[in-house]
Order: structure tokens, then sequence, then C-alpha cells
């Protein structure tokens, strides 16, 4: 591994149960500075159980996940991630502008720096026009995408993103990915899940999650090569399959 | 700052909720209203048949008081009607001595009965028997009722009733606390209004704070830096400025529109329905915890609330077993209620009420470091 680079965000012998039973096991992760870091694994896998962990909300059973150097859970270090959680998190009475104007004071964002995110953040998922409507008017993708603008507004060095682009057209998928990558290059990091095989590709490296296990990890490139096949889909079918 | 994100978007979210709002602030005046209707009609006349036979003597005397005088001419007519439930009693005469026969189902109605019978022996036989000397007893505090002007010393007008000038016949009425005139709902009244307070707060405080984790809003909420604390207290300070304005409405209302009883300072009454809802709102969170969605949320309100409303002291609580009894300290309501009553009855100030009031807080208190400790299963720290 490249010593020259030390992890945003790593985890070491990671678990985490619930209730004796073990959904986690022996996670190792390394994520870089300004990558796009996929978890890629099927329904169940422990994604989403991975994610809350890295974004420090929930607590390893076993293990120790750290943050630019520091252990988590820890409260401070809340305020450099920015959290898309997998079901939409929105105050449906509220109008979409008054959700981000709360989030944002979560976040200690005020007055005009508020404001200037708000339109920000808005334009790049494409809803400038629809901020005054209730958030129980926005339709699937649309609450998606006011999830994630929530997620970017405080402008953190670390992005968690957990299901990103599900119920989000191709068009405006496409426009995401492009704004995650713009991101990237000014140096945030991102981490998201799917479990749709070609977003993977799209991702700098991978790790594939089967079980609560990481099957494997590494750019595209390399898990075909050690798979010796030619589409990811095929390299996580192979990888599970030796795994048995 | 975070706290004033929290308090801002409560209020936000109870402008967007018109019905919760009329809820919390149109129900309980309603409620009380009826109440009041129910409770504060005037004194109930009670309908007494009268045969040939004693109509002469007593029926006079009857009419007198406060009841409806219908003869009957034949003991089977006035009988039939007795069964008819169109009259309330039967005077007759039997054997020379006047007998009553009560129809018997309504309390409320046989008591009246009795009360206009006794006042009507009473005034027949001034020089009384025992057993007359006896219910001439009852039948001053119930004279009490139709007499009283509000004053507290004016016992010795009910004493010119008979005019016998004998001062051992009719003792002197005078109140210490409220007067003759104080009706059921005065004296409920106090607690009717913590108790509503209390109810509803419960209750949407209750499920809004359970919307909030079955949403994943909590979940998301608790992704950013705010403090465990931060958001409890957001929450109390929205739900504190939306229950001042919903206590200044219904106190007011009870006051001045319906007006119930209120001796002592409206500022206490404040503080203390302030407390009240602040306590019913952190039990409210702090219960939600245990229910899976808002049906379990409303399962609570026979197992918490209605055992604190009959515990409060809207019944007397002398008769109940001494362990029942004592159930009522570990109640919130009971405090506020105590207070309320010990407020707008009896007009006392800050030493009269402190007790309940620091007990009240203790338990808003407590509720609160409850609530910021069980948030720890949503978020270690
Ligand atoms: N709080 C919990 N208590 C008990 N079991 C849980 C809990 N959270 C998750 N699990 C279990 O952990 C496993 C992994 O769940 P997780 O949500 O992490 O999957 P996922 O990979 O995100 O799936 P999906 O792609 O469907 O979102 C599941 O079997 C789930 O039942
Ligand atoms: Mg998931």
């Amino acid at each position: 591994m490249n010593s020259s680079l030390s992890p945003v965000l790593s985890a070491s012998r990671v678990s985490r149960s619930f209730a004796g039973k073990t959904i986690l096991s022996d996670i190792d992760l390394d994520i870089r500075p300004a990558e796009i870091f996929g978890l890629l694994g099927p329904s169940g896998s422990g994604k989403t159980t991975l994610v809350k962990m890295l974004a420090g909300i929930d607590a390893p059973t076993t293990g120790q996940i750290r943050l630019l150097g520091t252990l988590l859970p820890k409260r401070s270090m809340l305020q450099q991630i920015g959290y898309m959680a997998q079901a939409d998190a929105l105050y449906n009475e509220l109008t979409a502008r008054e959700n981000m104007e709360f989030f944002a004071a979560l976040y200690g964002l005020r007055g005009k720096r508020r404001s200037v995110r708000i339109e920000e953040t808005a334009g790049l998922v494409g809803l400038s026009e629809h901020l005054s409507k209730k958030a129980w008017q926005y339709s699937g993708g649309m609450k998606r995408r006011l999830s994630l603008a929530i997620a970017l507004l405080h402008e953190p060095p670390v992005l968690l993103l957990d299901e990103p682009t599900v119920g989000i057209d191709p068009v405006l998928r496409r426009s995401i990915w492009a704004e995650l990558r713009k991101l990237t290059g000014k140096g945030t990091t991102v981490v998201l899940t799917t479990h749709v095989m070609d977003e993977a590709d799209k991702c700098d490296r991978l790790a594939m999650i089967r079980d609560g296990r990481i099957l494997a990890e590494g750019s595209t490139a390399e898990l075909l090569r050690q798979t010796d096949t030619d589409q990811i889909e095929d390299a996580f079918i192979k990888l599970g399959g030796a795994g048995q | 700052m975070r706290i004033r994100a929290v308090i801002l978007r409560t209020l936000r979210q109870f402008r967007r909720d018109k019905r919760t709002v009329a809820l919390m602030f149109i129900a309980p005046l309603l409620v009380l209203t009826l109440m009041n209707l129910v409770f504060n009609g005037s004194a109930y006349v009670p309908r007494i048949g009268i045969t040939e036979g004693a109509a002469d003597t007593f029926g006079e005397a009857l009419t007198t008081q406060n009841a409806k005088v219908i003869p009957y001419p034949s003991d089977e007519q006035a009988e039939q009607a007795l069964e008819d439930n169109k009259i309330d009693a039967v005077v007759s005469l039997q054997g020379g001595k006047p007998a009553v026969k009560l129809e018997g189902s309504d309390p409320t109605a046989s008591r009246a009965v009795m009360s206009v019978i006794q006042n009507a022996a009473a005034s027949l036989l001034p020089a009384a028997s025992p057993s007359a000397a006896a219910n001439a007893d009852g039948s001053a505090s119930a004279s009490g009722n139709g007499n009283g002007n509000g004053n507290v010393y004016n016992g010795n007008r009910n004493g010119n009733r008979n005019g016998n000038g004998n001062p051992l016949a009719q003792p002197e009425i005078s109140y210490l606390h409220g007067s003759g005139d104080m009706s059921t709902i005065d004296h409920i009244g106090p607690v009717l209004i913590g108790f509503f307070i209390f109810f509803f707060v419960f209750l949407i405080a209750g499920v809004a704070f359970l919307r909030e984790r079955t949403s994943g809003t909590l979940e998301r909420l608790l992704a950013s830096p705010i403090r465990r604390s931060e958001l409890v207290l957001g929450y109390l300070g929205g739900f504190g400025l939306f229950t001042l304005a919903q206590a200044l409405l219904i106190t007011w209302y009870s006051i001045k529109v319906l007006g119930i009883v209120m001796t002592g300072s409206f500022g206490y009454v404040l503080l203390l329905t302030l407390l009240l809802s602040m306590t019913a709102l952190t039990l409210g969170m702090l219960m939600s915890a245990y229910a899976s969605n808002e049906l379990q949320m409303i399962q609570f309100i026979p197992i918490i609330i209605v055992p604190q409303l009959f515990l409060s002291g809207l019944f007397n609580l002398d008769t109940l077993p001494d362990w029942l009894a004592a159930l009522r300290f570990i109640m919130p309501l009971y405090f506020g209620a105590q207070a309320m009553t010990d407020v707008m009855i009896r007009g006392q100030g800050w030493s009269g009420i402190a007790a309940d009031l620091w007990s009240l807080a203790g338990y808003c208190v407590l509720f609160t470091l409850l609530n910021i400790a069980a948030l720890r299963k949503h978020r270690k720290i």
C-alpha cells in the first residue's frame, strides 16, 4: 500500500453484531484521500451497517474505525462527515428549503453562507425551482436528491452516501457522478454503497461485500485481473463462489 | 445555536400542522365548556307527587321549597306516575304519618328530594324531635346552596330563614375557602385544566418524537454534531413556547369566559401549567421510546394518563386503601393539580405551592435526563 497517502478513513478488524448475531466480521478498509470508494454487495450484506459505523453514528462491536486519525465514534468528528442515509430522512410537512435550513443550522451554517450553500447544493441536484415545495409533495427521486443536497451543505471533507442514486434517472445520475468527481477534484473523499454493478465501474476503488465479509478490495482493473474476468458482475460472482 | 434550530423547526412544524394546533387549542376549550355546562347547571328541581291526604299540610311546606309539586287524586295514580318516571317521589299519608317513596334510580334526584323534604319537615316542626333536628343540620347546608351570594361570612342570612330566633336550630355557616355557591366545576376546574394540558401535550409530544424516530430523521439528526441534550432541550423549547400559548388560552378561557373560581395569581397558574406541560412533554418523549407506532402511543393513555386523573384530586381519596392512595405521590399530575387547586381556589402564594412546584420541576428534570440517556440507544456519544 502506498504509505505516502495516509488513509482518510480506516477500519481495522471491525465486527458488528446485533443481539449476538454477527452481521459484519473482520472488516479491514483503508480509504484514501480524494477517491471515490464503492461498497458493492447484495441486499442484506451489511453495507448500511458498515456505512453507519464509518459515519460515526454506530460503534463497532470489536475493532477500530479512524477518521482523519481520530478514533470514532466521536461527536466532534461528525462535523467532518456528510451523511446521506439509505432511507430519506426528511420532515415531510416542511418545505425543502426549511429542511435544508434546519440541517444547515445543525452543522453551524448561518446567515449569508447558509443561503448561498442552499442555493448551490440545490442547483447541483436540480432542485432550485422546487425549494418552496413541501417535502411530501416531492417524488421519490426528488427526495433522494434533496437528501444528497443536505449531505453536501456544509462542504464536508468526507461524504458517506448510502445508495445515493437509487430512483434517480440516468441523465441526473450522470450529472451527480460528474459532481462527485468535481468534489474529489477539490479534495473531498467519497464513500458510497451500491448494488448496481455498472456504477461500480465509476469508482476509483471498490470493496465487495457478501454476508458481512469483504471478499476483495481494489480498483476495477485489479479486481478483474485478480478474478480473470472482464465484467465486474462476473468478478463478483466468481469471488462469491470462491469464498464458499 | 443548534437548540435554536430545533426550536425553530418544531414551531414551523406546528405552523404547518393545523389540525394538531386546533386539537391543542380548541379541544380543551370545547371539553371544558361541556364540563362547565354539565357540572354548573342550576340546582336540580325535584318533581314530587303528592296525594290528596298529605296535600293540605305538607304540600304547602313543599312548594315553599325548591320543588315542583304535582297533586294526585289517588295513591295508585301517584304510584303509576312514579313507575313511569314522571316524578321523582311520592308523598302520601300512611296511617296519619307522611311517607315518602322515591323513584331512586338517580342519586342526584334522590338527594334533591331528600333535601327538599327534610327542609319542609323542619319548617313544619320548629320544635323538632331529635331525628328531625339531626336532619335540619343537613338541610342547613343544602339551603345554603341556593341562598349564598358569594360572600364568605354570610351564614347568618341562612339563619334568618326560619325566623324563630333560636340560635341552636340553625347553625351559622361560613367558608374558609370558596363559597356556598361554588359548583362542582369550580372544584374540579383547576384539576381539569391541568389534566387537559398534561394529556394533550403528552400525546402530541410523544407522537412527534415517535415520528422523529420512525421516519429516520432522528438517526439523520444524530449523524450531525448535535448533542443529545441539545436535541431534548430544543424539543423542550419548541413545545414550551407552543404550550405557553396553549396554557395562556386555556386558563384565560376557564377563568374569564367560563368564570371558574380564581382567587390566586394568574402568574402562578401559568407557571404551573407550563411546568405541567414540560413534564408531560418529557414523559411523552420518554414513553415514545417504548412505542413502535402511533397506536401504541395511544395505548399509554389508559395506563399512564387516566390513573393520574383519578388520583389527582378529582375525587376524594380518603376512602381508598392506603397503598392505592399512596400511588399519587409518583404521579406528576397529582402535584400539578394540587398546586392548581391551591392557587385557584385557596388563593395561595409561593409558600403554599412551593413543595408541589419543586416536585413537578423534579419530575421534569428527571424525565429530561432520562430522555438524554435514552438517546444513547441511538448514538453512544
Ligand atoms: N439494528 C439491527 N438489528 C438487528 N439486525 C440488523 C440491524 N440492522 C441491520 N441488521 C441486519 O444486518 C444485515 C445487514 O443489513 P444492512 O442494512 O447493513 O444491509 P445492506 O447491505 O445495506 O442491504 P441493502 O442493500 O438492502 O440496503 C441484515 O441481515 C439486517 O437484518
Ligand atoms: Mg443498505
